[in-house]
């Protein structure tokens, strides 16, 4: 703040505070006396009359009181244009100790796990009621408070893992989030609806669902060229570059001869966003094993 | 001076109370206007896009701002919850702030990238559907509904009179940028940029 401005508040608020003092006094002395008499003011109205008495001293002091007060308080906290106060409280500072505080009492909580490899930590009674809160706060959002997921979430507690479900491709997961692009028709562009037919016939063969088998057969080409590059000529999914699994019974976009069909006409696109920054290391290593244990249950 | 001459003066008495109320005005308002920490952008700051401005305006005619703030104070539990307390600079070009005043719903100063896009139009259509306890109203509206490229031209030309640094080929070549798009794609944009300039926690 420039000098002008910090004299321009310092001025006006000093001044504000005395003339308050100096309205009390001056009004004051117009009483010759601190007793209450029967004198009145002279005004009559209608047989009304004003008695002129003094404020009540309890009331008087009080008034100076404030006045005292906004002194104290101008001289320890910042009011004054750049003058710091005494105390030199700001909110930053407060806020910063707070947040060291929380660190100080929180973090040796978090840090105690940090060495834990995440599956034995995923048996552990503690971390896990511990990454079951953090789990709740930030992830129960979009993969749903028991992590089943829906659609466009993913379930966590089956072992179908679009981008890997190591422990290692957990904590990745988290600290990075994962962007997932479909393109639509896969790499050919220039797919016919035929073709779309076919290839959405031949994905319902890996679960014995199609509607046509001839038509599958034809799609099998069509996989080969639009759909292997990311889903593997088996369609077994690629985690590497977050391409799922087709042959299982696990559906990020709806199983039904529809829902596929969509899924190759328009494509998909996905994205988890990074957690960090949100959380700490140690927080994200706790919610690892907790995502882990979610489909490691008694082992 | 006597009571009694401010009393019978109600000339006096008025100039008096326009000093005492005026006051608080002078000292805690006016400096604002001047002081750099207030009226310069912190780095980074772009304004708008404007399918972001449509969003922005979308966010106030549905009336997100009743329910929810978009100022994050400095204190441990909302800098925990929604990340770094938000400062000044980050709303030198926002004509008015919409800074809020109630949270029925959590802060949004910083919700841009905290969610996908795709998670943000299942939840503006029917909250319920990612959020089961949610009492947030649905707006299947957002999905229907087309923007209206008339109308963005003059919006940005008010806002560039106000300081904010939109260039004219910026403006003139808006219309095009959001023709044909619908409301829903600008509140997701508008949602998605907020707060995102400052992105560390702490």
């Amino acid at each position: 703040m420039s000098t002008f401005w910090s004299l321009w508040i310092s001025v006006i608020v000093l001044a504000t505070v005395i003339g308050c003092w100096w309205l009390l006094w001056a009004t004051r002395k117009s009483q010759p006396t601190d007793k209450e008499t029967d004198r009145t003011t002279g005004h009559s109205f209608d047989g009304i009359e004003e008695y002129d008495n003094p404020l009540p001293k309890w009331w008087f002091h009080l008034f100076t009181a404030t006045c005292v007060f906004s002194l104290i308080y101008l001289a320890l906290y910042p009011g004054l244009g750049n003058f710091e106060g005494l105390l030199g409280w700001t909110q930053e500072k407060q806020w910063q100790e707070e947040v060291q505080q929380a660190e100080a009492r929180y973090g040796e909580l978090y840090a105690r796990y940090g060495d834990v490899p995440i599956p034995e930590l995923a048996r552990n009674d503690d971390a896990r009621k511990m990454g079951q809160r953090l789990f709740s706060n930030n992830c129960a959002v979009c993969h749903g408070s028991a992590a089943r997921g829906a659609v466009g979430f993913p379930n966590l507690t089956d072992d179908a893992w679009i981008w890997g479900g190591d422990p290692d491709r957990i904590v990745e997961t988290i600290h990075q989030g994962r962007v997932n692009q479909m393109p639509a028709k896969g790499l050919m562009p220039n797919m016919s609806n035929d073709q779309v037919e076919a290839v959405v016939n031949y994905v319902l063969s890996f679960s014995g669902r199609e509607r046509d088998p001839a038509l599958a057969k034809e799609g099998k080409q069509v996989f080969a060229q639009a759909c292997a590059g990311c889903h593997g000529q088996d369609a077994k999914g690629n985690p590497m570059v977050g391409a799922p699994n087709l042959t299982d019974d696990d559906w990020l976009y709806g199983s039904t001869y529809d829902w596929i069909k969509e899924t190759v006409t328009y494509g998909r696109q996905n994205r988890m966003p990074p957690q960090e920054g949100r959380l700490s290391d140690d927080q994200i290593h706790i919610l690892a094993a907790y995502v882990y244990g979610l489909s490691h249950r008694g082992e | 001076m006597k009571h009694e001459v401010v009393e019978k003066n109600i000339g006096l008495m008025g100039l008096l109370i326009v000093l005492v109320i005026s006051g608080g005005f002078l000292v805690e308002i006016v400096p604002l206007f001047f002081l750099k920490e207030v009226n310069e952008p912190v780095a980074g700051l772009e304004p708008l896009t404007p399918l972001e401005m449509e969003g922005r305006d979308i966010y106030i005619r549905e009336g997100c701002h009743v329910c929810h703030t978009q100022m994050i104070r400095p204190f441990r539990a909302e800098t925990e919850r929604y990340g770094h307390y938000s400062v000044a600079g980050e709303f030198v070009y926002e004509h008015p702030f919409l800074w809020g005043s109630k949270r029925t719903g959590p802060d949004l100063a910083r919700v841009g990238g905290r969610y996908s896009d795709a998670w943000h139009r299942v939840h503006l259509n029917n909250p319920r559907d990612v959020v089961p306890e949610s009492n947030m109203p649905a707006f299947p509206w957002l999905f229907e509904r087309k923007l209206d490229p008339d109308g963005i031209t003059a919006k940005l030309k008010a806002f560039q009179t106000f300081g904010v640094p939109y260039s004219d080929e910026d403006i003139a070549a808006a219309p095009d940028q959001i023709r044909g798009k619908y409301e829903i794609e600008a509140l997701v944009a508008y949602l998605q940029q907020l707060g995102t300039v400052i992105s560390t926690k702490r």
